[in-house]
């Protein structure tokens, strides 16, 4: 599919030169509020891969979109983690699923139950088909995986031995 | 969410078959550390989608941590732009 080492590298050269840009104070926080240094990064980090990603992922597409709009906490995936509200209309909800996922053989409700959580996870996957979910949120994980892999590499290098 | 219509596995009037959709989850399946390790035959769709949101959360938490890492140390070293890009260049 991708080529990852390309992946890589283009993620570790837009992250590193983001890093340089907020090690240097000239982060441009939105609404003249001011980040937490980790924010930042955290923040560019994933900015970074979409980027680096490009438009043809739906899930990237929003991450950037997220950033464009502004505000840390819109970027920030944590949004797609706050359900708790929602979440307990899982539970009354599980017993009409039951009847649909009939001829599934699995545990109907859970799936139900997993397929939107991972909607909320994977950016932009409020409104996509399940099948494509499905292929987002590999493509997401691997993507994520490469980034992780870039951060640990880079901590490891500037800490001291 | 209108679209659990279209979710049900039984309507195929997207011309996405049930295979499609089991193969794309053994897909996942592949990317996932823990589940890979064990007899992949038996294990059901919902556990690969409870083990992959696992997975993406904890792929969040280590950004997290990382961030923070990334951030005491760029405050402490005080070269850091040049060993940027030194590290650019090897990468």
């Amino acid at each position: 599919m991708t080529n990852p080492g390309g992946l890589r590298s283009s993620f570790a050269r837009i992250f590193l030169r983001s890093l340089s840009r907020i090690n240097s104070g000239r982060v441009s926080s939105s609404r003249g509020r001011t980040l937490p240094k980790h924010r930042s990064i955290s923040i560019a980090a994933y900015a970074s891969m979409a980027s680096a990603v490009g438009t043809r992922r739906a899930w990237s597409r929003e991450v950037l979109r997220r950033i464009r709009r502004g505000g840390a906490r819109r970027a920030s995936r944590r949004t797609s983690e706050f359900p708790v509200g929602r979440k307990g209309r899982k539970e009354p909800g599980n017993g009409k699923k039951l009847k649909k996922e009939a001829g599934d053989g699995n545990e109907g409700s859970s799936i139900q139950g997993m397929r939107k959580k991972l909607r909320r996870l994977v950016p932009g996957g409020e409104g996509m088909e399940f099948h494509r979910l499905l292929a987002e949120t590999a493509h997401y994980i691997k993507c994520l995986k490469t980034q992780v892999g870039v951060m640990r590499s880079i901590a490891d290098y500037y800490t001291p031995v | 969410m209108s679209s659990r219509r279209s979710r049900s596995r039984q309507s195929a009037g997207s011309g996405i078959t049930d295979d499609q959709i089991a193969e794309l989850v053994t897909r996942l399946q592949q990317l996932l550390p823990e589940i890979r390790s064990r007899c992949s035959d038996k294990v059901s769709a919902s556990k690969v989608l409870q083990e992959t949101c696992n997975y993406i959360r904890s792929l969040h938490r280590e950004v997290d941590d990382l961030s923070e890492r990334l951030s005491e140390l760029l405050a402490t070293s005080d070269n850091a732009q040049a060993a940027i890009i030194r590290s650019l260049l090897t990468q």
